[in-house]
């Protein structure tokens, strides 16, 4: 039978919501256990997050001075000792979970499955390849561990109301490499909703013209409640930071509204949103790709469109 | 000090690829193939370092058949010394290739290693913080700058949350992200050039690394179609049609 360790994500002692989604992918495997490991110097505001959540049977933390920060080379050693007696080890496909996953993969000599978006089998998955334009299923060895990332944008956050899985502190013996050293965190911190984790997204692209117009993205998406978001272009061009980037090599989020406003969409930019439930384009070029994915589609001066939106909306 | 470039052909990213209606794979023949593009970012870092003084010499790695010296000779009109071609005819998964970067830097002992942070075939991410774990030393992933300093590198990382910085004590991985820098174009005398710079050639079976398959594909499809969309003419339209759909 199946015992999934799933590891947490976290940043400033809150636990991110990827992590339940990576729970709901664990549940997909129907296993006897989905366990939660968090590892942090302070764990115990994250741990009562990690307990909530619907299907967690329960939660170990590692409380060290060391844990303060992401850091894979000593995050992974820790996690391959801690895998001991688990069928599967499994992160959330974030920069997070990208960075340190195939490195304890390596350590337990064993491949990883990236980005599963659905699982087939306990030992079977599909996942995208080619920017999407294919998908695979793939097969690992079931006597190995198996060690995957699981595409945040393929599942749902399993819910957190009704659980309260009992929180274990664990002792690893694991020597820790100080060769690695965190220095800084510069962070694109704003109070709008998380643009991995909205229902809604407004983005912008080269068609907004500067950095100056891009206000205008700001306040439409505050009006809807929306999260930002940008193109390759937009990014390329200084409008806003890199941290925005939707598409392929950005973020590849799914919420229920994609608003693209002056985006043409390039394959690479698409990559990044098929999942999403309803997309929007607004672009002057009715011939632009976007229109060829878009579920609604408006043509016309974005500068003029979304004015008049606003008042529509109002 | 001595940088080895990982260098990989993958179909070129402006191909759209179409799977096979059996199911078997991905229509590869007769298809335009190129650099992975995160490689070409790598090999531009490499050669910027050495051009600083940092490095000495850019060592450029590719594992594939016989046919990967013509691609491995463009690497080396942008800037390489040289190059070592791992040969096999078999597809090469990111442990495989991890085991064999790890041979080749017990041989040649680097102080640095620069990859692309994913090829863009089966965006695996994962080769570099294979090596690193095989290797016991930093990884610097996504990395958008780099800069070296007194035994260590200072690297800024694109993440979710932002632009993390780290150090990271030499000898390292470091994985490109997109930002990082703008690869130069080839030059027509340095294609001449080029030819005769040596490429040394290794049978992957004599590193002592099998390509065996870890993860077995056992089917292509194309991707899911999104139904046909509808035009509206104006903003309230628009408005309205998406508070019927209960999503304003």
């Amino acid at each position: 039978m199946s015992k999934i360790l799933v590891i947490a994500e976290h940043l400033g002692g809150k636990l991110n919501p990827s992590t339940a989604r990576a729970v709901s992918a664990a549940a997909a495997v129907k296993p006897e256990a989905i366990d939660v490991l968090v590892l942090a110097d302070s764990v115990d505001a994250i741990a009562a997050d990690a307990a909530k959540i619907e299907g967690v049977s329960r939660v170990l933390t590692v409380a060290r001075a060391e844990n303060a920060h992401p850091l894979a080379a000593v995050l992974a050693p820790q996690i391959a000792k801690a895998a001991a007696g688990y069928s599967h080890v499994l992160a959330p496909s974030t920069t997070f979970g990208k960075d340190v996953l195939p490195r304890v993969a390596a350590l337990l000599g064993v491949a990883q499955v990236s980005d599963v978006m659905s699982v087939e089998g306990a030992h079977t998955f599909k996942r995208p390849i080619y920017a999407g334009n294919a998908i695979i299923t793939v097969e690992a060895d079931p006597t190995a561990t198996l060690v995957a990332t699981i595409r945040t944008a393929s599942w749902p956050a399993a819910t957190t109301s009704a659980n309260s899985a009992p929180i274990e502190a664990l002792t690893l013996d694991v020597a820790l490499p100080s060769h690695t050293r965190f220095v800084e965190l510069q962070s694109g911190k704003s109070d709008r909703p998380d643009l991995q984790s909205a229902s809604k997204v407004v983005s912008g692209g080269r068609g907004v013209g500067s950095k100056e117009n891009f206000d205008i993205i700001y306040k439409f998406a505050d009006k809807i409640g929306a999260a930002v978001g940008a193109s390759r272009a937009a990014v390329d061009a200084g409008y806003v930071p890199s941290d925005l980037q939707v598409g392929q090599t950005g973020k590849i989020i799914a919420p229920e509204l994609y608003m693209a406003i002056g985006i043409s969409g390039a394959i690479q930019h698409l990559t990044g949103i098929k999942d999403a439930g309803t997309i929007v384009a607004i672009n002057k070029d009715g011939e632009a790709p976007i229109f060829e994915i878009a579920d609604i589609g408006l043509v016309g001066d974005l500068f003029k469109l979304i004015p008049e939106l606003e008042q529509a909306i109002s | 000090m001595k940088i080895l470039v990982g260098y990989k052909r993958v179909v070129d990213y402006n191909v759209r690829i179409q799977v096979k209606p059996d199911g078997t794979g991905v229509v590869t023949d007769g298809v335009k193939l190129s650099a992975n593009p995160f490689d070409d970012i790598a090999l531009e870092e490499a050669l910027r370092l050495r051009e600083k003084g940092v490095a000495e010499e850019v060592v450029l790695v590719g594992i594939g058949p016989a046919d990967l010296t013509a691609h491995l000779r463009n690497g080396l009109a942008m800037g390489a010394n040289r190059a070592i071609h791992v040969v096999t005819t078999d597809a090469v998964q990111p442990l495989t290739a991890a085991r064999v970067f790890q041979k080749l830097i017990d041989k040649e002992q680097p102080g640095l290693v620069i990859l692309g942070k994913q090829a863009i075939d089966d965006d695996a991410n994962q080769t570099g913080q294979m090596l690193a774990a095989l290797w016991d030393r930093p990884q610097a992933t996504f990395a958008s700058k780099v800069e070296i300093a007194d035994g260590k590198a200072t690297v800024t990382r694109e993440v979710d949350a932002g632009l993390e910085v780290i150090d990271a004590e030499l000898p390292a991985v470091i994985t490109t992200d997109l930002r990082l820098n703008e690869p130069r174009f080839i030059k027509l005398p340095d294609i001449m050039k080029a030819k005769s710079k040596p490429i040394d050639t290794i049978e992957l079976g004599s590193l002592g690394v099998e390509a065996n398959d870890h993860l077995k594909t056992t089917h292509y499809a194309a991707p899911a179609k999104r139904s046909k969309g509808v035009m509206v003419k104006d903003a309230a339209e628009l408005v309205a049609a998406l508070k019927q759909k209960g999503l304003l």
